[in-house]
């Protein structure tokens, strides 16, 4: 009850404070504050996260810290990376804390001795995948999923498994021909991270580039137009699509699909910067995001995938997550990069771009 | 244990357990130092290997191609180094000119290729603020397109070694200190054991009544034995000397009382009777004072001598010497008519001069008094025994009279006013004093009293 009202407060809120995006890389910018409270300290707050997805739960964590103001800023994930390196070495203003989809990325900041270190007892209680050298830690759990028109693809078509998406994409490649989307592992570090993430899993990749490149697969940027596409038809198919972006009530006619070979599952990481001026108040919003009250929000925003079986078929064991964790670091290795996005653009030469 | 607490000297259990402990603290101080620098040394080896093991993984993944080197960065040499969980990583591959095919800049590569880069080159360095250890290896190309060195160079932060250089350190010392618990305990009960007999005989003592002189029970080990015989000894001895003085004064009371009550009763006479008997009776008189100054020389002597036979160690004695002493004493009496037969080897004995003239005197005197003149003392060496002889020409007491002799309650001896008895009682304990015997006997001269002792040979040699 208390959610749902906390929920309408911030839906208010934002309506009066998004503004347009600026010049530079943030894509948007929101402010939240609690009803009333005249704020005495800032928090900063830089993610690759639609600022409507997670306002429900900053505005939560607003109105319980009526003390600090929050400084939203939505960002691309490759120019969250730069901002934060050059916040690193001194060159920008360092954000109080970041949150990105771009896993590799933040590991790699860490890495690189970018983070300041904070434990409590939630982080601490979080699993060995969803923390790393406590100065990252994992808040969400996003599945990949496959999505599909439900009314133009017939329920016999609807891949279950990769292997079904590679059988389709060679009995009916003529159908699927420019109707397959999937991210741009160029411009979106996200979609790298699924598309390096699925070369690690299986041998699978390897043929679903073959396919993709049979298909004539459409390689683009961004989860909300991949998935508008896809209800509007323009796409009968998508792969390895963020499943926290689909909003059932705007798209009806979109179907989702978890693979039951195994499904990717992304922790959107969270670092409180070395140079941070407010790091904690970071540190709350993190507990806060950590905590019950933060992962019931978290969750009705569709952040946090809940555990039940029998809405996504899933076991245990083909969950697959993305685990924080230095091995990421190969993710974000030059020579590696360059040979992984070759491989990629070979595939989708031939596709046309929208 | 109670003892210790409180205070006063410190029991031996205490003392014996301070340098056990002392030892074990020691002890520990040096394991704790080795356990120390063996877990660093073992943390160290073990992820150094890790570190080389995945500097040679991505050294393996590197190729050639169209004439350039590749690098296929392997994510299986990060899962090796991702078993430091929380460490950070730092890698670079350099070309042979030493510019970076990929992975982190900044990294110093001049120090590293001037080594022989046959074996891994390890070195401790920092990344950024944190120390870390780095790893270069390097791998040779000779191929068409390409030839040269590929250095790859892998470090790691120090934080899994040094928890697993912690955690080995506490195991160790964890253990360490468990055994030192339990030796620290089996010593205290093995000590404790081992002092056990010591803590009997104390309590046994303590408990003692200070007048009992019985000999305490002889057990325990060696040590103690020896001690618990000593003081058996020294208790022997006091209470014989304590039994001594008890006869002294027995002796003494039981002794006088008939020679003084004798005295007085002449003295009273003597007030009583005629100016004629008088004379008579001081002359009785004066023969039992006489007597009396006879007896207590006598009693003193015996005390002498039993108290020198306790208390005066042997010494190596000549008999003639005794001999000669005891002939000068009487030479000059008119009415003794003694001989002397000595030879010219020394006859040695352990023994104590003073006493052995005590016994010798009162056999001569004896020999004066109930023998036949002439008295002869001799002296001679017979194999490995010495004797020294007094006697006399008669034909000895009588053999009911021989039988008794030398007993202390000589009664007609002391009643008579006489001494023989307590004469030979003397020479009976300086004789048993010093491991001989005596002997009475006839001989073809008369009656011959002989004291025997073992023949002190080491004497013979002085």
């Amino acid at each position: 009850m208390i959610a749902l009202m906390l929920r309408q407060f911030a839906l208010v809120c934002v309506g009066l404070v998004i503004c347009l995006p600026r010049a530079d890389a943030q894509e948007a910018v929101a402010q939240f504050t609690a009803p009333g409270a005249t704020p005495t300290s800032e928090l900063t707050l830089r993610s690759t996260t639609d600022i409507a997805v997670l306002s429900p739960a900053l505005q939560a964590f607003v109105t319980l810290y009526p003390g600090i103001r929050l400084n939203y800023e939505q960002w691309g994930s490759n120019a969250l990376y730069a901002d934060s390196l050059g916040a690193c070495m001194g060159d920008t203003r360092a954000a109080d804390a970041v949150f990105s989809s771009g896993v590799h990325q933040m590991v790699d900041l860490v890495n690189r001795f970018c983070a300041e270190p904070y434990i409590s007892g939630l982080t601490a209680g979080l699993p060995k995948a969803r923390r790393w050298r406590d100065e990252l830690w994992g808040v969400t759990k996003e599945a990949a999923v496959v999505i599909y028109n439900t009314d133009l693809v017939p329920l016999d078509d609807a891949p279950r498994t990769r292997f079904d998406l590679l059988d389709l994409m060679r009995r009916k490649s003529a159908t699927y021909s420019g109707k397959i989307a999937t991210y741009d592992i160029e411009e979106s570090g996200l979609g790298y991270l699924f598309a390096f993430m699925d070369s690690q899993q299986a041998t699978t990749f390897g043929g679903l580039l073959e396919g993709f490149s049979r298909v004539d697969a459409v390689a683009t940027c961004c989860s909300a137009e991949i998935i508008s596409g896809v209800d509007s038809g323009q796409y009968l198919l998508a792969y390895n699509v963020l499943g926290s972006y689909l909003d059932f009530a705007s798209f009806p006619r979109v179907g989702v699909i978890y693979p039951q070979d195994y499904t990717l599952f992304l922790s959107r990481a969270y670092m409180i910067p070395k140079t941070a001026e407010n790091p904690q108040n970071a540190a709350l919003l993190l507990d806060f995001l950590l905590s019950g009250p933060g992962q019931a929000i978290l969750a009705d925003s569709n952040l946090v995938q809940r555990d039940s079986a029998d809405e996504t078929g899933l076991e245990q064991s083909i969950q697959r997550y993305i685990s924080i964790d230095p091995t990421l670091l190969v993710a974000m290795d030059r020579q590696r990069r360059l040979l992984f996005e070759d491989n990629w653009r070979t595939t989708f030469d031939r596709a046309e771009r929208p | 244990m109670t003892r210790i607490l409180r205070g006063g000297p410190r029991t031996l259990l205490a003392r014996v357990m301070i340098g056990v402990l002392s030892l074990l603290a020691l002890g520990g101080v040096v394991v704790a130092i080795a356990t120390f620098e063996y877990g660093r040394s073992a943390a160290r080896q073990s992820f150094d290997r890790l570190l080389v093991g995945a500097a040679q993984d991505i050294a393996e993944s590197i190729s050639i191609s169209d004439g350039a080197p590749l690098v296929d960065l392997p994510v299986s040499a990060f899962s090796l180094l991702s078993l430091a969980a929380d460490d950070r990583i730092f890698y670079a591959v350099h070309e042979t000119d030493g510019s970076l095919l990929t992975g982190y800049e900044g990294f110093d590569l001049r120090g590293v290729v001037q080594q022989d880069l046959t074996q891994p080159a390890f070195f401790d360095g920092r990344m950024q603020q944190e120390p870390a250890r780095f790893v270069t290896v390097a791998r040779p190309f000779a191929e068409r397109a390409y030839s040269g060195r590929i250095f790859v160079t892998v470090g790691q932060t120090l934080r899994a070694r040094s928890a697993l250089a912690l955690d080995l350190t506490t195991r160790a010392l964890m253990l360490t200190g468990a055994v030192g618990i339990v030796l620290l305990v089996s010593a205290f009960l093995v000590i404790r054991s081992a002092m056990r007999p010591l803590e009997g005989l104390t309590a046994e003592l303590s408990r003692r009544d200070p007048y009992d002189l019985t000999p305490m029970p002889t057990g325990g080990p060696a040590e103690m034995a020896v001690m618990v015989q000593a003081m058996n000894r020294f208790m022997f001895r006091l209470d014989r000397q304590v039994g001594a003085m008890k006869n002294l004064i027995s002796d003494t009371a039981h002794q006088l009382r008939t020679p003084v009550a004798a005295i007085r009763a002449q003295a009273e006479l003597a007030l009583e009777d005629d100016e004629d008997n008088r004379a008579q009776r001081l002359q009785r008189m004066v023969r039992r004072t006489r007597s009396l100054g006879t007896l207590l020389d006598q009693m003193l002597s015996r005390a002498l001598v039993i108290h020198r036979t306790e208390n005066a160690a042997p010494k190596p004695v000549d008999l003639r010497d005794i001999a000669l002493g005891v002939f000068e004493s009487v030479e000059d009496d008119p009415d003794a008519q003694v001989q002397l037969s000595i030879g010219d080897q020394p006859v040695m004995v352990m023994a104590d001069e003073i006493s052995m003239g005590e016994a010798v005197k009162n056999m001569l005197a004896n020999a004066l008094r109930h023998g036949v003149a002439p008295v002869v003392i001799g002296v001679s060496g017979v194999g490995a025994h010495s004797e020294i002889w007094v006697q006399d020409a008669g034909g000895g007491p009588p053999a009911d009279v021989l039988t008794t002799m030398g007993r202390r309650f000589e009664r007609s001896a002391a009643s008579k006013g006489n001494s023989a008895g307590l004469g030979l009682s003397i020479v009976r304990a300086v004789t048993e004093a010093f491991d001989g015997q005596m002997h009475m006997g006839q001989v073809a001269e008369g009656f011959r009293v002989t004291l025997t002792f073992p023949a002190d040979t080491e004497g013979d040699a002085v």
